[in-house]
């Protein structure tokens, strides 16, 4: 990965830690999202849900601390916090579906202004399958998405409508990018802040549906 | 006193081929490798395996892909393993792709004797298609049916002579619902112990669920390795 994507995808990492709140339950998604843990204030108590079966993920371990049996949701190996619970996979997604998550921040291939968002499967391609994406985008009581703004070739993301299989309709309610904070709401898209230099316009011109300029 | 087996191989005798088969684990952790690995050896065929996940191509579940022993599987997300892709792409073996919400409730309704529920993941997606769908305080929902399997496999990490079992940590899993959802229910476990060694506040698994017990030593291997950064 280049210095200026690492960068990048840093500082979109350090805007959705801006989304958590002091005392939330949050889910963070694989990828870029998993980044957001770096960043969270001390200031803040958060409790970090891995749906695999832990509430309260803490750093990577140590050589020392390494444990098989003590995994995050990307099968990476971890710590647990003080006051960290283990569960089965029924008792977390029952968690998740029962509306107990605060947030959770997912990445995604492609979000529509109706809040669709679709993130796990390019036909054609192998399908490697949802995992939890799908329960948690219903069950979470805010869904933030961190994404680029445009794909690789510069084409639009955030669409009309997505044309790829979707991971769930109407459940997305904010998109972070290295660009910009926009909204989904009833009334369309919103443009909350822009995070680079860029106009209003600029930001249209990456962006397929009518923004609604709502920055201060 | 349940069936306490001293040979994996024995363990397994009773797995026919055809045989639908719920395993426990994430990725590679929590998985009953042994038990895994004294299927290879049997070589039974045409397997029908319900699992989050399938292994890699070398260790788990893919040790049975590799060798063609599965004909069918469901799981949440298979991404890790290059056999199975091949597989899919030659028509070799069907898969159902289940959000992994989903899967766990119905291992869990299927272990607690609900033949289906309304789950509100996958509407409006791919996952909906052909299923029956019902609105409930003006949102929808689709109906998801239970999964029993004819065998379950499951990593413990202690197990008493009657069957109750404990898991460790993460390695939890799908463990205990896939421990309910069997007829046939194999556990293997890290430590084997006499009953009374286990406080019956902290049992995961009550031994009502497991018919065969096996202590055995596994690998344990780590999928992604990742330390703190110095």
């Amino acid at each position: 990965m280049s210095k200026d994507r690492k960068a990048m995808r840093e500082m979109i990492a350090r805007r959705a830690e801006k989304e958590i709140q002091d005392g939330n339950y949050v889910n963070l998604g694989i990828g870029m999202p998993t980044m957001v843990a770096n960043y969270i204030s001390e200031n803040k108590q958060v409790m970090l849900q891995s749906e695999n079966g832990l509430l309260g993920i803490g750093p990577y371990p140590t050589e020392e601390e390494l444990d098989a049996d003590l995994i995050n949701a990307g099968k990476e190996t971890v710590t647990a916090i003080n006051g960290s619970a283990y569960f089965n996979s029924a008792e977390s997604f029952a968690m998740i579906r029962g509306g107990n998550i605060d947030i959770a921040i997912l990445g995604a291939m492609e979000v529509a202004e109706n809040g669709d968002l679709a993130n796990w499967m390019i036909p054609g391609k192998m399908i490697k399958g949802m995992g939890g994406a799908m329960d948690l985008v219903h069950g979470a009581q805010r869904v933030v998405i961190i994404m680029e703004h445009v794909n690789r070739d510069g084409g639009f993301k955030i669409l009309k409508s997505c044309k790829l299989p979707l991971t769930g309709k109407a459940v997305v309610n904010r998109i972070i990018t290295e660009r910009a904070v926009i909204d989904i709401t009833a009334n369309g898209l919103k443009l909350i802040e822009i995070l680079d230099k860029s106009s209003f316009e600029d930001i249209q011109s990456v962006t397929e549906p009518v923004l609604l300029n709502q920055t201060k | 006193m349940k069936e306490i087996y001293h040979s994996f191989s024995d363990a397994v005798e009773s797995i026919n081929n055809g045989a639908t088969l719920l395993v426990g684990g994430f990725g590679l952790c929590g998985i009953p490798e042994n038990l895994i690995k004294a299927l290879r050896e049997k070589g039974v065929k045409n397997l029908t395996v319900v699992s989050n996940n399938c292994g890699i191509d070398d260790w788990g579940l893919g040790l049975l892909l590799e060798n063609k022993q599965i004909d069918k599987i469901l799981a949440s997300y298979v991404g890790e393993n290059k056999e199975f892709e091949r597989q899919v792409i030659a028509g070799e073996l069907e898969v159902e792709l289940v959000p992994q919400g989903t899967l766990a409730e119905r291992l869990r309704a299927g272990g607690a004797g609900i033949p289906a529920f309304y789950t509100p993941a996958g509407v409006g997606t791919k996952i909906a298609e052909g299923k029956e769908t019902r609105i409930f305080e003006g949102k929808e929902y689709l109906l998801e049916k239970a999964i029993n399997g004819d065998f379950s496999l499951v990593r413990a990490y202690q197990g008493d002579s009657f069957g109750n079992l404990v898991y460790r940590k993460t390695a939890q899993n799908f463990n205990p619902i896939i421990a309910a959802a069997g007829r046939v229910t194999i556990a293997e476990v890290e430590h084997l112990v006499n009953p009374g060694q286990l406080n019956p506040a902290f049992i995961h698994t009550p031994s009502i669920y497991v018919n065969k017990i096996i202590q055995g030593t596994q690998e344990k291997r780590i999928e992604r390795k990742t330390l703190k950064e110095v």
